[in-house]
């Protein structure tokens, strides 16, 4: 009987937040549609939410907006995967060994405070105009998180798990790092991507608007700004958020029905 | 034939920040253990009993004397010596099989060969159907079972016990107590075992080696030949454990009165 109250609290709960959360959706819709009708009327300064739904309906069933996103993914990941096999590395004999922590550390935090930005201009000439380039800003933007949750990760690694390898055997720097200090630290180091992922993507807009590409949705949005369409700019907006929150739910997701079981409790 | 030897262990702790300052922690230990001894380390906190069994295993230095094992100095960790932690020193990351398996693969076992001996292991200390659980879903004296499986897997020579069972409510203490008497019976163990509780070593020990305060020496090496399995509270026993409680509690007085007088 307890049981049954408990489950029907918890559906009751469940309820609230879909029906509250719908409210507060809808809530959000009438009024932009509301002041940007009645009060703004000028759709430069707010375009309306039925105008940005139109040309939702109507770019759905454009190639455009597909190959945008794609670009965008492949800058995206580009930056990315260089940003982790580049960065993983360095903070893990970072965190291995003091002495290449206090070598690399000084030049870390001389670089990582320079807004990722701020290298579009070398990105221009050592790229060139092309997706490298874009993708380079990118993994400016992510490289220094994940170093720097790399090295922390390891630095802060159980001392009694690493003694308890050796006595059993693994004495090597090599197998020690491999079979306790990798995995001891992964929670830290796949946060740190997690992190880094979320300022890639704050990056790529401005990687692709500052022309360092000629397409993706970054690119387009600007280019649709150039031509007065506000109301494909919010929706370019609106794509960039949700393929943002796509890419967080899909690495979350990932993570911790695999890497991350063990921290749980419910295994078996 | 001596299965292990400490020769005349000494260890200067120099403080990081001023050269100058040094403190003698450990004063020329030495004892030997002949196969199968189970010796336990008492002393009053402080004296360096835990530091000692970590020179043993080879996780620290000592600034002079040696391990010897088997007639081979051994001052370097390495899987002829087994040590099972005080805290809980399992991987969360792997389950129980391949906690207990880990040392084995590390000396180049095949994954098949090392399950099947890991598996004799996690039987023998009765966990055989946690094989697959990880340690967050385990109790304290379960965990406490599964590290003594993993040391025991790589068959080492010696087995160096940190207060293993410090953790654990007193009946989990006593049943794992008895459950490492059998195991060290039936796989004829050699096992040293710090602890703080008189009680315990006198329960387990053949020979009980009482440590002074700060710095650490030999104040007596008690042998016990009482068979085991003994009874926790025997005319015998109470003699020993009386015994012990005085040299420790000497030993409290005179590292009480130091302090007091300035050292």
């Amino acid at each position: 009987m307890d049981a049954f109250c408990i489950d029907m609290s918890l559906n009751e709960e469940n309820k609230k937040t879909i029906i509250i959360s719908a409210i507060s959706i809808a809530t959000f819709v009438i009024l932009w549609e509301f002041v940007s009708v009645f009060i703004v009327k000028d759709s430069l300064y707010l375009p309306s939410f039925h105008s940005v739904f139109y040309a939702f309906l109507e770019r759905l069933t454009s190639a455009e907006i597909y190959i945008d996103a794609l670009i965008s993914f492949r800058h995206f990941f580009t930056g990315g995967i260089s940003a982790i096999l580049i960065g993983i590395p360095i903070g893990i004999i970072m965190g291995w060994y003091q002495n290449v922590f206090r070598f690399f550390n000084p030049i870390i935090e001389i670089l990582r405070p320079i807004p990722p930005l701020a290298w579009i201009p070398f990105a221009i000439i050592w790229l060139k105009l092309t997706h490298e380039a874009a993708g380079m800003i990118i993994f400016i933007g992510m490289v220094f998180p994940i170093i720097v949750n790399t090295y922390t990760g390891f630095r802060n690694i159980p001392k009694i798990y690493v003694e308890a390898a050796k006595v059993l055997g693994c004495t090597k720097d090599f197998d020690l790092i491999r079979h306790v200090a990798i995995p001891a630290a992964s929670p830290m180091i796949l946060s740190g991507i997690r992190v880094a992922m979320g300022t890639g993507w704050m990056c790529l807009v401005s990687a692709e608007m500052f022309g360092v590409s000629d397409a993706g949705i970054g690119y387009s949005l600007w280019h649709f700004y150039s031509l007065h369409r506000m109301e494909l700019v919010v929706l370019y907006m609106f794509v960039l958020g949700f393929m943002g929150l796509l890419i967080d739910v899909l690495f979350r997701f990932v993570i911790e029905k695999n890497l991350l079981k063990w921290q749980k409790g419910t295994v078996i | 034939m001596k299965k292990a030897e400490i020769q005349n262990i000494t260890k200067i702790f120099v403080s990081k920040d001023d050269r100058k300052s040094e403190v003698l922690a450990l004063d020329n230990i030495s004892f030997d253990l002949a196969e199968g001894d189970f010796v336990s380390i008492l002393g009053p906190s402080g004296c360096g009993k835990t530091t000692l069994l970590r020179i043993i295993a080879g996780l620290e230095k000592q600034t002079s004397g040696n391990i010897i094992i088997n007639g081979k100095i051994s001052n370097e960790p390495g899987p002829k010596k087994g040590m099972v932690f005080q805290e809980y020193s399992l991987f969360p990351w792997k389950n129980v099989i391949d906690n207990v398996s880990f040392g084995l693969k590390m000396q180049g076992m095949k994954k098949e060969d090392a399950y099947k001996k890991a598996s004799k292991y996690i039987e023998m200390v009765g966990l055989g159907e946690f094989k697959y659980s990880y340690p967050n879903e385990l109790s304290g004296g379960m965990k406490q079972r599964v590290a003594i499986a993993r040391a025991l897997a790589n068959e080492p020579d010696i087995i160096l016990m940190d207060e293993p069972f410090g953790a654990l409510d007193a009946q989990t203490r006593n049943k794992l107590q008895n459950e490492l008497l059998n195991i060290w019976k039936n796989q004829k163990l050699t096992v040293v075992f710090v602890t703080h509780s008189v009680d315990e070593a006198v329960y387990l020990s053949d020979k009980i080696i009482v440590l002074s305060a700060r710095p650490g020496k030999i104040v007596k090496e008690i042998p016990i030949t009482i068979p085991k399995p003994r009874t926790r509270t025997g005319n015998e026993e109470n003699e020993i454990r009386d015994e012990v409680l005085r040299l420790l509690n000497h030993e409290k007085y005179l590292a009480d009165a130091s302090q007091l007088s300035g050292e």
